[in-house]
């Protein structure tokens, strides 16, 4: 039975496995490939999506468990937080390999949604499951409060 | 003092891959930058591009819309490859910074070789090194036919022409954009020679130029070997022996190809392929797979048992790597005594693409897409693998997740897999995707080897350090295969860098190395010999200064006044540290560590604070770096940061172990690594220089571990020497 849901605003059928995670039914049945594959048991947070505006794990997520839902991906961020984290992250050149740097984003823009002023502590809880190999960390950080002060603004 | 070479590591690295080259196949290798004759490359790239291009060289392309496209012979792994090649070329060009953009080269060894390795490659933070002259030269030769056309159509003296952002300007106002001239450009020769700028008249080099790719990595467009998509392509995932060694001694594939949409079950050289429509369905095909194995001859011992083995072959003669004077004696009779042992586990890369490759085969060609670090040997080995020869085998390079050393491989571990699944598919034209798995990541192999280090040293009665002496035990990650070569009177020089050419002025010094076999595939992993030997180096100094009752930022400082460069990031990384300032409180801990790393200097202080647990934190890391000319302060800041991350990662978390034989850890649960949470506050000071640029990408990994230990010893009189921390319940 297809699984329908709204992905990054538009009303999306998938005709599929209803046990395929999430985040493969959007690479590979979609073609949205910004969300990637880290690890596939929600440890590392290079998955994460947005389910009503809050963000989730795709890989460990079932396509069944989003029937009827909104689903939001990089390619559909939209809206402030979205777009001063995106610019934050350019004007402080966080990425290097890239790899992870959307589900960072998309973990980022949850929290600055939630949190228009994080502190540091509020940042290493939303974003401590979201591994960087590059060690990018430290450019997060300071991209997330640049991001909620520009907010501010 | 020694008379051991610094460069230990780029000499033997450049010998060994001209090795690897040689055995591989009837490979061409060499560098050539020919100069001459470029005029029909130029018509070729214009046909190619169905622009009225110019292509002065192979790593320029001029369009006539103005966009100036450099060529890219160096994987962009997020070390800044591409933003530091197209910053080099386009400031001897002059060009316009907003219309350069950059590709990937093709596999292409006459073309594009590191003229560091004899080979196309990236690795050894050699980047830069080996492309500063060779892209500066490209630029400027573009440059001047720029100019000389701009001449020839205006018919005036170049000498009454200048260049500024991509523009020709010439007397009365007049100009020309670079997109303007390509047509005339394209019809005159290159130049053989032409000058370089002086370092006071860049514009870009030594500025924070924007990452080129840094738009396109924050919008989810960035291109990733997983993101490649053909029409028809299949996905396949390997089933990989659970035991290192062992082989397919049966499988049975019914329950695997009843899952829906998988279309085949293959045995390859590496195992049982799954190849299916997806990823989800080749997993779950693969998860029911059923394969015997025979592994009589597969690794089966505990990693525990190789580190108690290690420990025996520590203490019985072994090859030295470096013998001054006689330091056994030295010891012998010395006022003080000290001497420590450290266990370095195995570590995998574990890069967050975990590795994968697209491949099309046929039975004339074989076009690959990867995040390609060894392209001249993958190429080598793709080719074998399909029965081709290398130059019907194309690569495209595409932006790698990370790879930490792990995708540059003379065995093509990954490519092969996917070549060696083409052609059991049948070798029809069909793309597949090999994708693995991070459990297969971590299970892979081609670990950073284990060591055992053990030190001694001695003191005289004035508190001099009068003897050292260092024995390494574990396995050489260049010997035993084609490059067996590299390992000249049993040393292999990635072993023993960074402990035999041991900096510190000591009048009796003796590095000996043991060498053994087990098997576990391994390999290098970031700054690769330094990722141990700077950690064993830089405790062990530590304990002989506090046994000599010294300051440990001052004892090292005397010792070395004959290394100008080491002393300089020494100094002022404990200048910026507030080293000499007032002591840290209670439960708190400063330590400090210098290393040289592919020529490149660092020196780190760390702050740390230990809690009632035990458990260390660090809180703030300065650096100190001497790369020669910085090309571009914010990359080398970032990989500065980058490289504390990844080795504190490594230091406090990092272990694969094995418990008869099989790797204990899965995932990133059981393999930990570094998170936000325990990132330190970095702090980096680059030190101003116009020597030729080493490189950033490796360097900054190798003092973080003991500097972060040397801290965990001044808050709490603990030394931690066996690695990871979290094993001493440090972290």
């Amino acid at each position: 039975m297809p699984t329908s849901f709204v992905l990054n605003g538009k009303p999306t059928q998938l005709d599929a496995d209803p046990t395929m995670p999430l985040l493969w039914a959007v690479r590979e049945l979609t073609g949205l490939t910004g969300t990637k594959f880290g690890c596939g048991v929600a440890q590392c947070g290079a998955c994460t999506v947005h389910l009503e505006g809050q963000a989730i794990r795709s890989c460990v997520t079932p396509l069944a468990a989003v029937a009827g839902k909104h689903i939001t991906t990089i390619e559909g961020l939209h809206g402030k937080p979205a777009k001063a984290v995106q610019a934050a992250w350019v004007k402080l050149q966080v990425p290097q390999c890239g790899y992870c740097q959307s589900g960072q984003i998309m973990s980022a823009t949850a929290l600055l949604t939630k949190n228009a002023a994080p502190s540091d502590a509020d940042i290493d809880d939303a974003m401590s499951g979201n591994i960087c190999r590059c060690g990018t960390y430290p450019r997060i950080r300071a991209a997330i409060h640049a991001a909620a002060a520009s907010l501010e603004a | 003092m020694a008379a051991n070479s610094k460069n230990v590591l780029p000499t033997s690295r450049r010998g060994f891959l001209q090795a690897a080259g040689a055995t591989a196949a009837a490979l061409t290798i060499g560098f050539e930058w020919s100069v001459s004759g470029r005029r029909a490359a130029a018509a070729a790239a214009a046909a190619t591009t169905g622009d009225a291009g110019f292509a002065p060289n192979a790593f320029l392309r001029i369009g006539s819309d103005d966009s100036v496209t450099i060529i890219a012979k160096h994987l962009e792994m997020g070390q800044g490859s591409y933003t530091g090649i197209a910053t080099v070329l386009s400031e001897e060009l002059d060009a316009d910074w907003s219309k350069v953009r950059v590709e990937s080269a093709p596999a292409d060894v006459k073309r594009y070789a590191n003229s560091a390795f004899g080979m196309q490659g990236t690795g050894g933070s050699s980047a830069m090194a080996n492309s500063w002259t060779q892209l500066r030269e490209a630029g400027a030769k573009g440059r001047a036919i720029l100019l000389a056309a701009a001449a020839q159509e205006w018919q005036l003296p170049v000498s009454e022409l200048r260049v500024e952002r991509g523009v020709v300007h010439g007397p009365g106002g007049r100009q020309a954009t670079f997109g303007a001239l390509v047509a005339t450009a394209a019809t005159l020769p290159v130049p053989e020679t032409v000058g370089l700028k002086n370092a006071s008249q860049f514009k870009l080099i030594g500025q924070k130029i924007p990452r080129v790719d840094a738009a396109a990595k924050s919008n989810g467009t960035a291109q990733f070997t997983i993101d490649v998509s053909l029409p028809g392509m299949l996905v396949a995932l390997l089933q990989r022996p659970p035991l290192f060694g062992a082989t397919v001694e049966s499988f049975d594939a019914a329950a695997a190809q009843a899952i829906p949409g998988v279309v085949k079950v293959v045995q390859v050289p590496a195992g049982v392929a799954v190849i299916a429509t997806g990823f989800w369905a080749a997993k779950r095909a693969r998860d029911v797979l059923q394969v015997q194995w025979d592994d009589s001859h597969a690794e089966k011992r505990s990693s525990s048992a190789i580190v108690a083995e290690y420990h025996d072959l520590a203490e019985k003669p072994a090859v030295s790597a470096r013998k001054d004077g006689d330091a056994t004696q030295a010891i012998a009779g010395a006022t003080k005594k000290i001497s420590a042992s450290y266990e370095f586990p195995y570590l995998a890369h574990a890069p967050m693409e975990p590795l994968d490759a697209v491949v099309k085969l046929t039975h004339e060609r074989c076009e690959i897409w990867a995040g390609d670090q060894f392209q001249t040997i993958d190429q080598a080995n793709a080719a074998r693998t399909a029965g081709l020869e290398p130059a019907q085998v194309s690569i495209h390079t595409l932006y790698a997740g990370g790879s930490f050393g792990r995708r540059a491989n003379v065995y093509s571990d990954y490519i092969v897999e996917a070549v060696s699944i083409a052609k059991a598919h049948g070798a029809d034209g069909t793309p597949i995707k090999l994708q693995w798995t991070r459990e297969d990541d971590v299970h892979g192999g081609l670990y950073r080897p284990l060591y055992v280090h053990k030190l001694e040293a001695g003191l005289d009665e004035k508190g001099a350090l009068i003897g050292w002496r260092h024995v390494i035990v574990g396995q050489s990650i260049m010997g035993g295969g084609p490059f067996e070569a590299m390992v000249k009177n049993g040393i292999d020089p990635t072993s023993v860098e960074g402990a035999a050419n041991l900096p510190y002025a000591v009048p009796n010094v003796q590095v000996d190395l043991a060498t053994t076999k087990t098997g576990v595939p391994v390999l290098w992993w970031r700054v690769v010999g330094s990722s141990h030997t700077a950690f064993a180096v830089e405790s062990f100094i530590d304990e002989v200064a506090h046994a000599a009752g010294e300051d440990a930022y001052r004892f090292r400082r005397k010792l070395l006044e004959h290394e100008p460069r080491m002393l300089a990031v020494l100094d002022l990384a404990a200048e910026k540290s507030g080293w000499t300032a007032a002591p840290l409180p209670a439960g708190k801990g400063r330590g400090i560590a210098v290393a040289e790393a592919f020529n490149t200097y660092v020196a780190q202080v760390a702050e740390v604070t230990v809690g009632a647990d035990g458990k260390v934190h660090v809180d703030r890391v300065v650096c100190a770096v001497d790369c020669g000319t910085p090309i571009n302060p914010d990359i080398i800041t970032a990989q500065m940061e980058g490289g504390i991350g990844f080795g504190l990662g490594a230091i406090l978390y990092g272990e694969i172990s094995l418990k008869d034989g099989r790797v204990e850890q899965n995932n990133f649960d059981g393999y930990r690594v570094l998170r936000m949470k325990e990132m330190p506050k970095v702090e980096v000071h680059i030190v101003a220089s116009t020597l030729p640029p080493t490189g950033v990408g490796e360097p900054g990994v190798a003092p973080i571990g003991p500097a972060v230990a040397n801290a965990l010893f001044a808050a709490t009189g603990k030394r931690v020497q066996i690695l990871p921390f979290a094993k001493g319940g440090f972290a």
